[in-house]
């Protein structure tokens, strides 16, 4: 039975049924050693992919492979085709007025340095003032680092409290006259925290300035909506949310689009050239400079429309069911201590931990004997890792064909550790 | 698994040896891997060409903390040069997978399972590392940051 979809798109809403989803994910079967089988706990650092995305990815090389924009030929015109058409899912998933807001970039840090670049340097000067916050990743955190040091703008922190969300107050007052931008997480890789957008936008637009959201967690798992967000540009990945590895998202306002210069410069993005001087293509050509990643954009169209299938509505519900079991489960495990919100309805699928007296690095060795793959590390956010007092943490994250079993090994494997290295420090 | 934590070393990391300050150290080195936490300062006293005395402190995951335990162990007593030696004939093991048979100290073979997994090699070679930066400052008590993570080193 297939439900419609509420949004009217014209797809085909499926039911979320667990064992008919993992089935579309032939390395779920895999094996780490003989009889032991992959728990695979490392979504947020990158999704697994279905069938339909591969079979999508082999059958362009297949089928239709050919540079885009170019040639009269059929291939050719296929592969636009494609490439566009994979460009206009992107749109509709976001809510995005207009398809070609879409620009499509290597990932999530090239999207934001995008905007750095291209944006930022254009139109900030020295004293003005870009607000972050201490939960970012580095790859929100660095290229306004870069830029202070270019241009002389001054870099404010919404700081983190002891649960793990932002402290809203402080927002209030570092939030002012002089905030040219926020670019914000809407999910921290490290935590899981949901950043309370709804909060924090409107404190920036009441000042006249632009808001970036950085995607990267919560595009893949909650529903997003840029015009109900009332944002400016949003980044984000592919390889996170089904699709390939190399392809990323920039969506932007198209007034903001337009007024950027370019950020690469080369073929495909000019109008015209002569020795002297170059014109600019229009947006969103002037910011795919060069052969751009055709072939992972098509299967990340793919990875869309599998996503649209279930709803987001539904992965998300899925998640916090998973992500509400895993809290109550891990607690529950002697000598583990969960960092972050302990509220599913304030935290996606992520769960950072440590473990009394075990090194996260050992963790994750000892897991891996057991076929569960976590993530161990600062989670390229060593100011949460800084503001915790911890060198690292151990962490969990789910995604939609994760099952309370895998959670129930995970807690089972994570007594098994404290067993083998009992007595250590 | 046991390839890798072998009893051994599991003693060594709940009960580390040589895990103190030193007074007044002829030099010492701190080392870290800021991709895994794993952090270790070496100081040693060394008294003509011999090293008479060595500590360490840090934190880390069981590997690093029992690697530098059992340095300390094969270290204290021996020449500069000899320590020096036992660097290059652990780094040797870390990248053949063969026992350096390191003279006088078995305990140190047992992280030969360690080059089997690449992922752990720095945090093994870390207090080895920061034993050589340590004698390199050539006796002046200085502080130089160590590392043996790729990402951060051109080595």
């Amino acid at each position: 039975m297939t439900i419609a979809d509420p949004r009217d798109t014209g797809v085909q809403r499926l039911p979320f049924d667990l064992a008919r989803i993992r089935r579309d994910f032939p390395i779920l079967k895999r094996e780490i050693a003989p009889g032991v089988p992959l728990v695979y706990l490392d979504n947020a650092a990158t999704s697994q992919k279905p069938v339909q995305v591969i079979a999508e990815l082999t059958r362009f090389y297949r089928d239709h492979n050919a540079n885009i924009h170019r040639g009269v030929h059929t291939l050719s015109v296929e592969s636009t085709e494609l490439y566009e058409a994979a460009r206009a899912k992107v749109a509709r998933f976001i809510n995005a007025p207009k398809t070609e807001e879409i620009i499509f970039t290597r990932n999530t840090t090239e999207s934001l340095n995008l905007v750095a670049h291209a944006w930022a340097r254009k139109f900030l000067h020295e004293g003005d003032e870009v607000v972050i916050s201490e939960i970012e990743h580095h790859s929100n955190i660095v290229p306004w680092q870069m830029l202070r040091d270019a241009r002389g703008i001054v870099l404010r922190y919404i700081p983190m409290l002891p649960d793990g969300t932002l402290d809203l107050d402080a927002a209030r007052k570092i939030i002012g006259p002089r905030t040219k931008l926020l670019s914000i997480t809407a999910m921290s890789n490290a935590l899981g925290t949901i950043v309370s957008l709804e909060v924090l936008v409107p404190l920036a637009k009441a000042q006249g300035a632009v808001v970036m959201v950085d995607g990267a967690q919560s595009v893949p798992h909650l529903p997003v909506d840029v015009q109900a967000l009332d944002i400016d540009f949003l980044a984000f990945s592919a390889h996170k949310m089904l699709g390939p590895t190399g392809i990323g998202i920039l969506w932007g306002k198209m007034a903001l689009l337009d007024a950027m210069d370019p950020f690469l410069g080369g073929g495909d993005m000019i109008l015209t050239v002569n020795m002297e001087r170059s014109t600019w293509a229009d947006v969103p050509a002037k910011f795919e400079a060069g052969t751009p990643n055709v072939a992972d954009a098509i299967a990340f169209g793919a990875a869309i429309d599998y996503l649209d299938a279930l709803g987001m509505d539904a992965v998300r519900e899925h998640e916090r069911e998973i992500t509400d079991y895993a809290l109550r489960r891990l607690a529950d495990v002697p000598g583990v201590s969960i960092f972050g919100p302990m509220d599913a309805d304030l935290r996606g699928g992520v769960i950072s931990f440590e473990l009394e007296g075990v090194h996260p690095h050992d963790i994750g060795q000892v897991l891996d004997t057991r076929g569960v793959a976590i993530r161990t590390g600062h989670h390229c956010a060593q100011p949460v890792m800084l503001a915790l007092n911890v060198p690292a943490t151990a962490r969990a994250s789910f995604y939609l064909y994760n099952t309370t079993d895998e959670v129930d090994k995970l807690a089972a494997s994570l007594q098994e550790v404290t067993r083998f290295f009992g007595g250590g420090r | 698994m046991e390839d890798l934590y072998r009893e051994i070393i599991l003693d060594h990391y709940r009960q580390p040896r040589n895990r103190h300050a030193i007074e007044s150290p002829s030099c010492s080195a701190d080392g870290s891997n800021p991709l895994c936490g794993d952090q270790v300062t070496v100081a040693v006293v060394v008294d003509g060409d011999r090293i008479t005395e060595i500590g360490f402190s840090g934190q880390g995951c069981s590997i690093s903390q029992a690697s530098a335990s059992m340095m300390t162990e094969y270290v204290r007593g021996r020449t500069v040069a000899e320590a020096r030696a036992g660097v290059d004939a652990f780094q040797q093991m870390m990248t053949t997978g063969t026992v350096a048979g390191l003279e006088g100290f078995d305990d140190i073979d047992a992280l030969v399972g360690v080059a089997k997994f690449p992922a752990r090699v720095k945090c093994a070679s870390l207090a080895w590392k920061t034993l050589e930066q340590a004698l390199n400052e050539g006796g002046a008590p200085v502080t130089t940051p160590v590392t043996t993570d790729e990402r951060n080193s051109n080595g």
